[in-house]
């Protein structure tokens, strides 16, 4: 099957995660993705390790990130470098980078400098703050953008403190929104025959993220937000909606009307709840209530009772239980790849599903600079 | 001229993920029509958090629905679904979020609308993919979250399982499935032929912990061990995770232990000289560090650290992000107004388009406010 993006080119200079999310998707959709590092050290990611596990050298981070990708090395405060990489640009359907505002002019590659190369260009920025303003030269770490956007007041109990969601989880959205950005200018360039720029930035994606609980901030008047003081899954829902232990895991409760479940259940405290906006009101009450009935048995017996009845529940899995599941067996969402030296590795497949095909590739992530020699071949650079 | 100008979208797909998708397609410049049931229109409209409704419909449903117009039909009745089809045949996509076969039933299913508009893009947002043994179970958010293995990332070790405060799955998957539509209309652009673009809840949530499953792949499947206290995330390395001052919190992102000692002025015990202990003595560390972090205010600490670039952050609260300048640059909110004038506060797209912030005031329709104007764009009869 061809896919979509085939004989699109993107020259992709960002590092870490956050814009490399976005140019991932881009390659796994079809496009041909041409990382250019710098020279040494490359993308630093290469060295920033989870569980410090090492993998062929490197770090798990940057091979799940990058595969699928060519390198090329170049230092483009050199001019020889730099013009080289300006013709791999003339050539190119997307320019991207990551870098702080102010950055990709001292490197020769602002909006303006890679326009006046390739008119047509879709030139797509990911910054952490935006370019205007107070914050506009602070770091861009996904930590920190969780922390100021109020993020970190949405999950958790009341009286935990501020508790992250404990994945880069505003550095993948802003990638992926960066994508869509990228996509749309190029179905217009396509279209159009016109280039385009997308600016994106980790703050506006990290607020767009909790458009429905910023909007109800709004809406409230300003009201603090209040989560729940037990089993919370969800700052500005009602009981049941949470995570309860059980007698021997976890269950998770969407949706269901309080007394129904009491009837369910067998729970007889609950049935008194008639009123549906008690069950926001008074959630603290129920979700105590419902904590302590729903431990005196086993998952299982409760999914049993309440997955007939159509009431949204789950129990809670760990990655080994999930993977064990004929469900997950089915989707086929673990692929091998391989790199240029013959080391390979598993990791996820793009998650997108086109004509009933899914969205596989064997190539693995690119070593430093792997692919220099054979682009400036085939480039005449 | 935004980018998506000119397409027109019907949108099937009710509550979240699917709406999300239409939302940003409208806010890219696309004409986005739901398709609703006469009279109570679609199911998301009463679904509310905090009780929150702003005419008959919720806060959460005019969040995810402004810039959109509305047709009612229904989908049972032969002449409705006749006027649906010749909405079809001028439509660029469709999305639905249907449990598998429903479409089928309606006479909507792709095969049946291919042979109507062999250009459309037919988008499917399900729950757990259209085969295997939870194919039919109910899709939603915190059962999603429950599943995959996302709620052992956030919290503390000892906490129960922690999933995100707010619709993580359902957003991720709604981004996905425009980076699907998307990709699709550009292989169109040089093909001529639409495509059925299908995704899941399971698999992008999945995805979006690729680089911590790639970890756990190949690292002997290890399962993700959360820090004692001020877990930001299970596979990083001490300092990274928040800590509380003497006024509030901060929090600490990719910073290098002996650099964050050093501008604390403590002395780090020389056991901790080699970095691999900053991984497995995470806990120890963490709590020598919160000793020192409660001695001083997180202005003092953000001043100290500031002035040398380290990553950390304060840790805001809605009322403290949406008052800051940092925040308020951005131009992030807008209102949007109803055709009876009743106005809301929410956020804008986050994507900026060719330097523009695109904002729009057209708000959530009402269920069929737009059948008269619909029916007389697309002729239908």
């Amino acid at each position: 099957m061809s896919k979509p993006l085939e004989g699109i080119l993107v020259v992709d200079f960002s590092q870490f995660l956050s814009a490399p999310s976005a140019s991932l998707r881009l390659a796994d959709l079809g496009a041909r993705v041409i990382k250019i590092e710098q020279p040494i050290t490359g993308d630093s990611t290469r060295e920033l390790y989870f569980s410090n596990l090492v993998m062929n050298g490197e770090s798990s981070m940057f091979h799940a990130i990058n595969r699928n990708k060519e390198s090329y090395q170049a230092n483009m405060k050199e001019v020889s470098d730099r013009e080289k990489v300006y013709k791999l640009i003339a050539k190119a359907d997307v320019v991207m980078h990551n870098f702080r505002p102010g950055v990709a002019e001292k490197l020769g590659i602002s909006f303006e400098a890679v326009k006046a190369i390739n008119s047509q260009i879709v030139y797509a920025e990911l910054s952490g703050y935006g370019k205007e303003g107070v914050w506009k030269d602070r770091p861009g770490l996904d930590l920190m953008l969780q922390s100021i956007s109020g993020l970190t007041t949405l999950n958790g109990n009341e009286g935990a403190g501020p508790v992250p969601i404990g994945l880069a989880v505003i550095d993948i959205l802003s990638g992926a929104h960066l994508c869509q950005g990228i996509l749309a200018c190029l179905y217009r360039k396509l279209n159009a025959q016109v280039g385009g720029r997308v600016e994106v930035s980790m703050l506006e994606s990290a607020i767009e993220y909790q458009f429905e609980s910023i909007t109800a901030f709004f809406t409230d008047g300003g009201q603090p937000t209040v989560r729940a003081k037990t089993n919370s899954a969800h700052a500005y829902l009602g009981a049941p909606y949470g995570v309860y232990p059980t007698q021997n895991g976890f269950i998770a409760l969407a949706m269901g009307q309080i007394p129904f479940l009491g009837e369910l259940l067998n729970c007889e405290e609950l049935k008194v709840f008639t009123e549906v906006e008690s069950w926001f009101t008074q959630r603290d009450e129920i979700k105590d209530i419902l904590g302590k009935h729903l431990q005196t048995k086993d998952t299982t017996d409760w999914l049993a009772v309440l997955e007939p009845a159509d009431i949204w529940c789950a129990e809670i899995m760990d990655w080994k239980t999930l993977f064990d599941t004929e469900a997950f067996k089915i989707l086929d969402m673990i692929q091998e790849v391989n790199m240029g030296d013959g080391f390979s590795y598993k990791t996820t497949r793009c998650p997108i599903q086109i004509n009933g095909a899914l969205l596989k590739s064997e190539i693995g992530s690119p070593m430093k600079g792997e692919h220099t020699s054979k682009i400036k071949e085939e480039f005449s650079l | 001229m935004l980018p998506l100008k000119g397409i027109k979208v019907l949108e099937f797909a009710q509550f979240m993920a699917g709406p999300s998708a239409g939302l940003k397609m409208a806010d890219l410049g696309a004409q986005v029509i739901k398709v609703e049931r006469p009279g109570t229109g679609e199911a998301g409209r009463n679904i509310a958090i905090k009780n929150l409704y702003i005419d008959e419909s919720s806060m959460v449903f005019h969040t995810a629905n402004r810039n959109k117009q509305s047709y009612a039909a229904n989908l049972k009745d032969a002449v409705d679904i006749e006027k649906v089809k010749q909405l079809i045949a001028q439509a660029d996509v469709m999305t639905h979020n249907f449990r598998p076969g429903v479409m089928e039933k309606i006479g909507l299913d792709y095969d049946t609308v291919k042979a109507i508009n062999p250009r459309i893009i037919y988008g499917v947002v399900s729950g757990y993919g259209s085969k295997g043994p939870w194919a039919k179970k109910p899709g939603q958010d915190l059962l999603i979250q429950s599943l995959t293995g996302f709620n052992h990332l956030s919290g503390n070790a000892d906490d129960n399982p922690t999933p995100s405060g707010l619709a993580t799955s359902d957003i991720f998957t709604g981004v996905h499935l425009v980076q699907g539509i998307l990709a699709a209309l550009i292989d169109r652009t040089k093909t001529g032929k639409g495509s059925i673009v299908e995704v899941s809840l399971l698999e992008s949530t999945l995805d979006i912990q690729f680089e911590l499953i790639t970890t756990y792949l190949n690292n002997g499947q290890k399962q993700p061990q959360r820090a004692k206290k001020g877990n930001a995330h299970a596979f990083l390395a001490a300092p990274y995770g928040v800590y509380k001052t003497k006024d509030g919190y901060i929090s600490i992102a990719l910073t290098p232990l002996n650099i964050l000692t050093k501008a604390m002025e403590i002395e780090l015990p020389s056991i901790y000289a080699d970095k691999n202990t900053w991984f497995t003595h995470r806990d120890e560390i963490m709590e020598l560090l919160a000793g020192y972090f409660i001695k001083e205010s997180t202005d003092t600490w953000m001043d100290i650290f500031e002035a040398l670039d380290l990553k950390c952050a304060p840790v805001y609260n809605y009322e403290q992000l949406l008052n800051h300048d940092g925040y308020k640059v951005l131009q992030m909110d807008q209102e949007v107004e109803t055709s009876d004038h009743i106005k809301m506060r929410t956020t804008r797209c986050p994507i900026h388009i060719d330097g523009q912030k695109l904002f729009s005031r057209k708000s959530a329709p009402k269920p069929g406010e737009d059948n008269e104007a619909i029916e007389k764009e697309f002729k239908l009869n």
